[in-house]
């Protein structure tokens, strides 16, 4: 009730404000009128009488202020009144308004950016239906494991899957799925789009809805899977269909093979992997049929499936886990690999599988890009602190300016308080103006990111709406800045005593020298920041340039990856080393083809493959058997790669099937397996699960190479001929160098192919992208971190000018008795850089101590750099002391020229 | 000779006003008028304080106004009393009157 009149007479206040205030006014002259009567009645005479009730009365206009001041919608209208003053002051002073905006404008867009990749990739949860009843399942604690790994989710096998889909008890659904490649092209070069196997209750326990047609039920994915069908995304259905309807029913083919499709699926949903999105789904029955001859699903050793469930009601995470964890035995002795030796099968048995919660999704991206985010999000907090920090030094030199303003509003009858208000309420508007540039900045640069770090072959996908997180965390930015920059100079201009400010002539007396402290206290803080960042900066810069330097074992540049899959022709494995030969043939034949070679594994594409080696002809190793790196290559691979030869020969064509097992191996397999041992002379066999090779013979040693990526130590490196492979690929992998422009090429390599065989699909990929895009991570750190640091350094800079100008300013009368004493101008100049020195080394002894302490965070992203390396340290320091100098020099220059008699006539 | 004029103590003035309205509605300068007079002089009202408090009490639901004529025919605002700020009085009275005593019985005590 109270309330609701508290409100009303608010509003009123509000919207009819002109009538309130025409009461006021009369009720305050009524009082005034009778006030006098009185006094008169009692002797006065109306002059004396109305004096005396004006004395008693005290102002009017502070009175209602007070009256006024009861109210809430008072506030509100103060507020109103305060940010329209201050747009008002804003316009006059474009320059400052404008240098203000732009660097809260960076700042907060660059924070607010990084938060939302961070907000996209860790924290959200995915557009299901009850997402957190949702958890992975998954074998806990799993280090090591023998098999095919296929895909980024190797979490099981399809044996493991399809026992505990018939064990578990904790799920009221579940489903397996494992991402995936199509080739959609019926021949020639391929059409890739990023696919998914799906089990049958993928949609229904995620509750997905069909945006057209139906989607996958269980009986969809039925064994031979004589029904299936394809769903699309929503986006690939727009984006390849135009969004027509007809669609459904249309054929679509996946690696040859007919698929109708039945479904497109909601507009939001991306599937449960955050940081990718899919284009085409299939159920897990149709895996035999597309994968032919390489189908992971009737192999025990293909892990390439990961399972998720929805919690039955009253059922906990640690709940369902503890009942995986407790049928696990009789799962992994069920789904137990025929091909496993009896270590495999020991370590195979001993897993226990678990849950955890998948509310979230699951990505790789987060473990690869988490800490990396968090830490450029410091980063990014630092450059707003030194924006911060610039901002408060501006609106503390305009504090100064406006004392007088100040006193005589005080004077006035102003109260302190309401004048803080006012001063904040220009700092908000600053902030909020600011933050809203910067939300329209992060929008972009945040697409930025993203699409910096997709690559041709792995196109990310990350869901950045807007949501309340985002909405907060800048609004919660704007107003710590706010606060940060806006307070202490309102507490500087309004703790003034209006006396004394209106007393004061002409400029000040050289009063408020602790003042002036606060001023160097916050440039002191921005150069230590700066160093930190600098730091951050070249750390990141000097490790990215260690990888780029880094000598991988062969070249980078000029050598093209043609992948030449030759499957659809069906070809016995005898025939196939023999097509791929003639391939390679052909492509040596092209004309600006300096040297071709095929092999297995290209070294730095990701993949990978190892095996036991057993070193002698014949007997079983003691303690651990060592593992070594494998790839089957052509002869010339070597002088493809341009990787010197140690010892020995190439293969010819002489090692071929039948021919005597030989191999090539790289120097850390003989420094770690033969060692002081004529590496010519040795043998050694290989064991593929239970499976042991016939002897090879070493007839060759080259230089260490790296294998999957460039930050990896060294492995042992087993190379055998691929004409002495048993299990020959379907597809060739050709090595090209050539000093020709690659693009140039392409085309020959197509029509070669084609002729050899009309229905191959060929891919391309630039070896040198390839191993670049291997250090996306390492790149974003260099770049961003680097736009920071000089950000950084700038906004210093700008804000040491200030007070270095401001110095000389207040120091104007000194330095004219100086001159006019005889100082020149090289000592005035001394005088003032004496200033900048000592600033900059208080900064710059906090900066390396604060570098110290926080560089620690980025040290495993670092490559062959210590984070606490000297040099960088010194090209920090040695950089920012130099913009530092820059940034004092005019000013410095300024007072030099001085003239004398200008300064001291002033006084 | 009336007793020296004094300030209010603290929070009182809002129950004096309600008091003064409890038989009659008044505007501000006789409220005003009304407690010096009662009081003897002692409490003399300010309108710095006096018109905030109107403002306040009406915002609480405890006062209400209405603009009407006064006796020498000029337009006055006028306050009177909600049914909630007779309640309020009842029950801020009834606790003067206890720590009235309370504080009476200390002081009896001390002297």
């Amino acid at each position: 009730m109270s309330l609701l009149r508290n409100l009303a007479g608010g509003l009123r206040g509000l919207f009819r404000k002109e009538q309130v205030e025409r009461e006021m006014d009369e009720e305050l002259r009524g009082y005034l009128d009778a006030t006098v009567k009185e006094k008169m009645r009692r002797g006065m005479n109306r002059d004396e009488a109305l004096r005396a009730a004006r004395i008693e009365m005290g102002g009017a206009e502070s009175l209602k202020e007070q009256i006024r001041a009861v109210s809430w919608e008072s506030v509100i209208e103060t507020l109103w009144q305060d940010l329209k003053f201050g747009l008002r002051l804003l316009r006059f002073n474009t320059s400052f308004a404008a240098a203000a905006i732009l660097s809260l404008a960076l700042g907060i867009g660059a924070n607010t950016a990084i938060f939302q990749l961070l907000d996209a990739v860790r924290l959200r949860t995915l557009p299901v239906k009850s997402p957190q009843e949702l958890a992975r399942i998954a074998i806990d604690h799993r280090t090591d494991a023998s098999g095919h790994f296929t895909s980024r989710y190797s979490d099981l096998t399809y044996a493991m899957w399809e026992q505990i889909r018939s064990q578990q008890q904790g799920f009221s659904n579940i489903f397996a799925w494992g991402p995936t490649h199509f080739n959609l092209s019926p021949a020639g070069e391929v059409h890739i789009v990023q696919g998914l196997w799906v089990s049958g209750e993928f949609f229904q326990t995620l509750g997905v809805e069909p945006a057209l047609g139906s989607l996958l039920l269980p009986s969809d994915d039925q064994h031979e899977c004589a029904s299936a069908g394809a769903i699309l995304s929503y986006s690939y259905w727009q984006r390849e269909y135009g969004g027509q309807r007809d669609v459904l029913g249309r054929k679509l083919t996946i690696s040859r093979h007919p698929f109708p499709i039945i479904g497109v699926a909601a507009p939001d949903f991306y599937g449960v992997e955050v940081g990718r999105s899919f284009d085409v789904v299939v159920p897990l029955c149709a895996e035999p049929v597309i994968d032919g001859d390489d189908s992971q699903l009737k192999s025990r050793i293909g892990w390439w499936l990961a399972a998720m469930g929805r919690l039955k009601p009253g059922w906990s995470v640690e709940r369902a886990a503890a009942q995986l964890r407790a049928i696990s035995p009789g799962i992994f002795q069920a789904a137990l690999p025929a091909e496993f030796n009896v270590s495999n099968a020991k370590q195979f048995l001993q897993y226990k599988l678990g849950a955890s919660p998948a509310g979230s999704g699951i990505s790789d991206l987060r473990h690869q890009f988490e800490d990396p985010l968090w830490l450029l999000l410091a980063l990014a907090g630092l450059v707003l602190l030194i924006a911060s920090a610039n901002l408060a030094n501006l609106l503390l030199a305009r504090a100064s300016a406006r004392k007088k303003e100040m006193g005589m509003r005080m004077a006035m009858g102003a109260s302190r308080a309401r004048l803080m208000r006012q001063l904040l309420a220009e700092s908000l508007l600053l902030a909020i103006i600011g933050a809203a540039f910067g939300a329209l900045l992060a929008r972009n640069v945040s697409q930025m990111l993203v699409a910096s770090l997709s690559t041709q072959h792995d196109p990310l996908f990350v869901d950045m709406g807007m949501d309340w997180r985002v909405l907060g965390f800048t609004t919660a930015l704007a107003l710590l800045t706010c606060i940060l920059f806006g307070v202490a100079p309102a507490l500087r201009a309004t703790g003034v005593a209006p006396g004394a400010v209106l007393m004061e002539s002409g400029r000040g007396a050289t009063q408020g020298r602790s003042r002036f402290g606060l001023r160097r206290i916050l440039v002191v803080s921005q150069i230590a920041l700066s160093l930190t960042l600098l730091v951050g900066a070249l750390l990141f810069a000097r490790s990215l340039n260690n990888l780029a330097k880094l000598d991988p074992g062969f070249r980078r540049d000029g050598i093209l990856v043609a992948d030449i899959d030759f499957t659809a022709r069906h070809l016995p494995n005898e025939a196939r080393v023999a097509f791929s030969d003639e391939l390679l043939r052909r492509v040596r034949a092209i004309l600006g083809v300096d040297a071709a070679a095929t092999a297995a594994i290209v070294p730095l594409s990701g993949d990978g493959m190892a095996h036991d080696v057993l070193m002698g002809d014949t007997g079983e190793p003691e303690g651990d058997t060592p593992v070594a790196a494998f790839n089957y290559v052509s002869p010339d691979f070597f002088e493809t790669l341009q990787t010197p030869f140690l010892a020995g020969r190439d293969f010819d064509e002489h090692d071929r099937a039948g021919a005597p097992n030989v191999a090539i191996v790289n120097e850390s397999f003989i420094k770690k397996l033969a060692v002081g041992k004529d590496p010519l002379a040795m043998t050694f066999r290989v064991r593929r699960m239970n499976r042991t090779s016939a002897p090879y013979q070493i007839i060759g040693v080259v230089k260490d190479t790296k294998y999957i990526d460039l930050r990896e130590e060294l492995w042992p490196v087993v190379y055998t001929p691929r004409a002495q492979n048993e299990n020959p690929a379907t597809d060739a992998q050709i090595l090209i160098r050539s000093r020709a422009p690659l693009a140039s090429l392409l085309s020959a390599i197509k029509t070669m192919a084609s002729q050899a065989d009309p229905d191959a699909d060929i891919t391309f990929s630039s070896f040198h992208q390839m191993i670049d895009d291997g250090l996306l991570r390492d790149r974003l750190m260099a770049r961003l971190s680097g736009f920071f640091g000089v950000l950084a350094a700038l906004l210093s800079a700008i804000g040491l000018y200030g007070v270095i100008s401001y110095m000389v300013e207040r120091r104007r009368n000194e330095i004219g008795i100086r001159m006019a004493l005889g100082a020149g101008q090289q000592s005035i100049i001394r005088l003032v850089l004496r200033e900048t020195s000592l600033l900059l080394v208080i900064g710059l002894v906090t900066g390396v101590a604060l570098a110290l302490a926080t560089a620690k965070a980025a040290a495993s992203m670092l490559f062959d750099l210590k984070p606490t390396d000297l040099l960088t340290y010194l090209l920090a320091a040695l950089s920012l002391s130099a913009v530092a100098v820059l940034a004092s020099f005019l000013p410095a220059h300024r007072a030099a020229r001085l003239d004398p008699m200008v300064a001291l006539r002033n006084e | 000779m009336p007793d020296k004029p004094s300030g209010l103590v603290q929070g009182t003035l809002d129950m004096l006003i309600l008091k003064t309205l409890q038989l009659e509605a008044m505007h501000g300068y006789g409220i005003a008028m009304r407690i010096e007079q009662i009081s003897k002089g002692v409490f003399q009202v300010n309108p710095g304080s006096l018109f905030p408090a109107f403002r306040r009490l009406e915002r609480a639901g405890w006062l209400m106004s209405e603009w009407r004529d006064t006796e020498n025919n000029r337009r006055a605002k006028y306050y009177l009393l909600t049914a909630q700020g007779r309640k309020q009085l009842k029950g801020e009275t009834r606790e003067w009157a206890r720590q009235a005593a309370a504080i009476a019985r200390i002081l009896e005590v001390e002297s």
